[in-house]
């Protein structure tokens, strides 16, 4: 790559770009158009926008909910997350033994598996402990599906702590708790950060549990877009709308954390 | 009385068994060296010792109380790592301070025992500083200073200045040294470098293969090596040692107590090279001027290697044929399995 000019680099550069943008773009276009507008060709790039869309979506579904639902599912995930990752990373960083390495691959290839090879069990479970379609219920699937790429990541960003430091801790007379607390904590907290923000973006971004566990009381975004896609034909306008306003605050908050998801993205690959 | 006692201490990692039953009891106050070979145990010693191992079988016996099950955190140790394992996040004054607070001890009494450890060190205008500003050297007297001001039960050192170059590291020796003159404190000092263990120990423990083959002061150690590894082990240059049949010359030295099938040695400065020939004859094959001292090495008739050394400059050069000298009195003997056999006294 050093070697090709600056300008054929950059052109690339920005192809790639634009091509990842355009369809958000284009649904930040359409959010603001009308019905007609919308299916009109060739397309109009120049219109007067309109709000009424995003009204719309609010009064036939309630938007404030879906968000809320969202909201806590994934923060909550996030949470129960780490606190369960965190020292199963920890015991594998600094424990390790001859299974190690095998269990580490058994969990990530439980992501290998598609998901719906566990729709009907999963399904079976909720529904006959009373946690379909409740946040409880997807709360405990997000946490499930994210944990093995949560483990992961902390495990390597805590295998760059030195052992000795932690022995070295032990000797001066810290017990595991506050080994934890004054030395893997501060020391991993970058690590940390980053789990949490990849796995609230994952959570976030959860589409195929939360349409296949949750209805009218507990759906996330993910489900209130699915929605417009459906009874009455495509309504490219709304649908639109509903995305954008799905996507938003995600948008927003990846903006201000876009530094440790990179970081937390490309751990290990640039060391 | 015995402070810390050390009772058939075996320990196996999987099917290998590294330490192979040690018993050995440290005074208090008193400075032990650890030292042999790269894997002979010596680490994984000190390591058992601090909790930081468990052992597969013995027991470990601290001022009368068994601490062979205790965890580190409740051992009353410090430890000094070989790669000073500072807390990289916190400051020196924190990394100095981090077991008093976890020990909750009082403010104003931790600013004062920080206050005097960073005196002894010369830390006081680095306090402030994290570890990565610090240089090799500053980091190394963190290390030590964070075991300092916890006034512990025992000193432990990994080899603590294998990280340093030769300068810091003979300085940071003497000031070790000096260290521990000053608090008394009983340390337990692993290392690989028999200059630190000579100089620095009261005691000097040899360890091979995760067994003791030497436990005494540097000096009888130095004179009266048990066997042949230690013999070899401890010094430089390496005691010369020949298989008895090599030097034939060495029955007229030697008289009747040469074995028979066995070797014998002779520390370097117990060879004299004579430019004008002499007993035996050989040649030199390689001269190492250090100023002080002078080291010639020699081959004799048949190939075997002779190092002398002199405190003389010499104005040989490789390939002259020389006389070589051997002082009787500076022999020692070994049999066949390398143990010393005591044929000078007795036939003295």
């Amino acid at each position: 790559m050093k070697h090709l000019p600056l300008v054929i680099r950059s052109i690339a550069a920005w192809a790639v770009t634009l091509l990842l943008f355009f369809p958000l773009f284009w649904l930040f276009l359409t959010a603001f158009k009308t019905e007609l507008q919308a299916i009109s060709v060739p397309p109009q790039l120049i219109f007067a926008p309109t709000l009424e869309n995003f009204t719309e979506v609010q009064e036939r579904s309630d938007y404030l909910l879906y968000a809320k639902n969202s909201f806590i599912t994934s923060v909550l995930s996030t949470l129960l997350g780490l606190l369960i990752a965190a020292p199963a990373a920890y015991s594998m960083a600094f424990f390790r033994t001859r299974k190690t390495r095998d269990l580490l691959m058994w969990m990530l290839s439980t992501k290998m598996m598609p998901a719906v090879g566990a729709l009907v069990p999963v399904y079976v479970m909720a529904q006959s402990s009373g946690l379909l379609d409740t946040l409880t219920g997807l709360t405990i699937v997000f946490t499930m599906s994210n944990l093995p790429i949560m483990v992961w990541m902390l495990y390597s960003y805590f295998k760059d702590i030195p052992p000795d430091i932690l022995e070295a801790a032990r000797m001066d007379g810290a017990g595991i708790w506050n080994e934890f607390r004054y030395v893997i904590l501060p020391l991993g907290m970058g690590g940390m950060a980053s789990t949490g923000l990849l796995c609230l973006v994952l959570s976030w971004n959860e589409a195929f549990w939360s349409l296949n566990l949750s209805a009218a009381k507990a759906g996330t975004l993910a489900a209130l877009i699915a929605s417009y896609s459906s009874p009455e034909g495509l309504f490219w306008a709304k649908l639109s709308a509903a995305s954008l306003l799905a996507i938003a605050p995600i948008i927003v908050f990846g903006w201000f954390s876009q530094k440790q998801l990179v970081q937390g993205l490309t751990f290990g690959a640039v060391k | 009385m015995s402070f810390l006692q050390l009772k058939g201490i075996v320990k196996e990692f999987g099917p290998v068994r590294t330490i192979k039953g040690i018993d050995l009891t440290i005074e208090k106050g008193e400075f032990v060296v650890f030292v042999g070979p790269s894997g002979c145990g010596k680490s994984t010693l000190l390591r058992i010792i601090a909790g930081l191992e468990p052992v597969t079988q013995g027991r470990i016996e601290l001022d009368g109380r068994d601490i062979t099950e205790l965890p580190s955190s409740k051992r009353e140790l410090a430890m000094v790592f070989q790669s000073y394992a500072l807390y990289p996040h916190m400051t020196v004054f924190e990394n100095m301070s981090f077991a008093l607070k976890l020990a909750k001890v009082d403010k104003a009494e931790i600013d004062e025992k920080v206050g005097r450890a960073a005196k002894i060190l010369n830390l006081t205008d680095y306090l402030k500083r994290t570890p990565k500003e610090l240089s090799g050297g500053q980091r190394q007297r963190v290390a030590i200073g964070r075991s300092i001001v916890r006034a512990p039960k025992v000193f432990l050192f990994d080899e603590p200045l294998s990280n340093l170059d030769a300068a810091l590291r003979g300085q940071t020796r003497v000031e070790i040294a000096s260290l521990h003159r000053a608090l008394g404190a009983t340390t337990i000092y692993v290392t690989h470098d028999q200059v630190e263990a000579m100089t620095l120990a009261d005691r000097v423990v040899v360890l091979r293969d995760g067994l003791i083959e030497q436990v005494g002061s540097p000096l009888e150690l130095y004179d009266r090596p048990a066997n042949q590894f230690v013999a070899q082990f401890i010094g430089t240059p390496q005691m010369n040692v020949l298989a008895a049949g090599a030097l034939p010359e060495l029955t007229r030295v030697a008289g009747a107590r040469l074995p028979a099938d066995g070797a014998v040695g002779v520390r370097p400065e117990g060879v004299r090279v004579l430019p004008g020939g002499g007993a035996i004859s050989a040649k030199v094959t390689l001269i190492e001027s250090l100023g002080a001292d002078t080291l010639i090495h020699t081959a004799v008739a048949s190939g075997a290697p002779l190092v002398a050394r002199q405190s003389e400059r010499t104005a040989l050069h490789v390939g002259d044929a020389v006389g070589v000298e051997i002082d009787a009195g500076a022999l020692h003997f070994f049999d066949k399995q390398g143990r010393v056999v005591n044929a000078v006294r007795e036939a003295a």
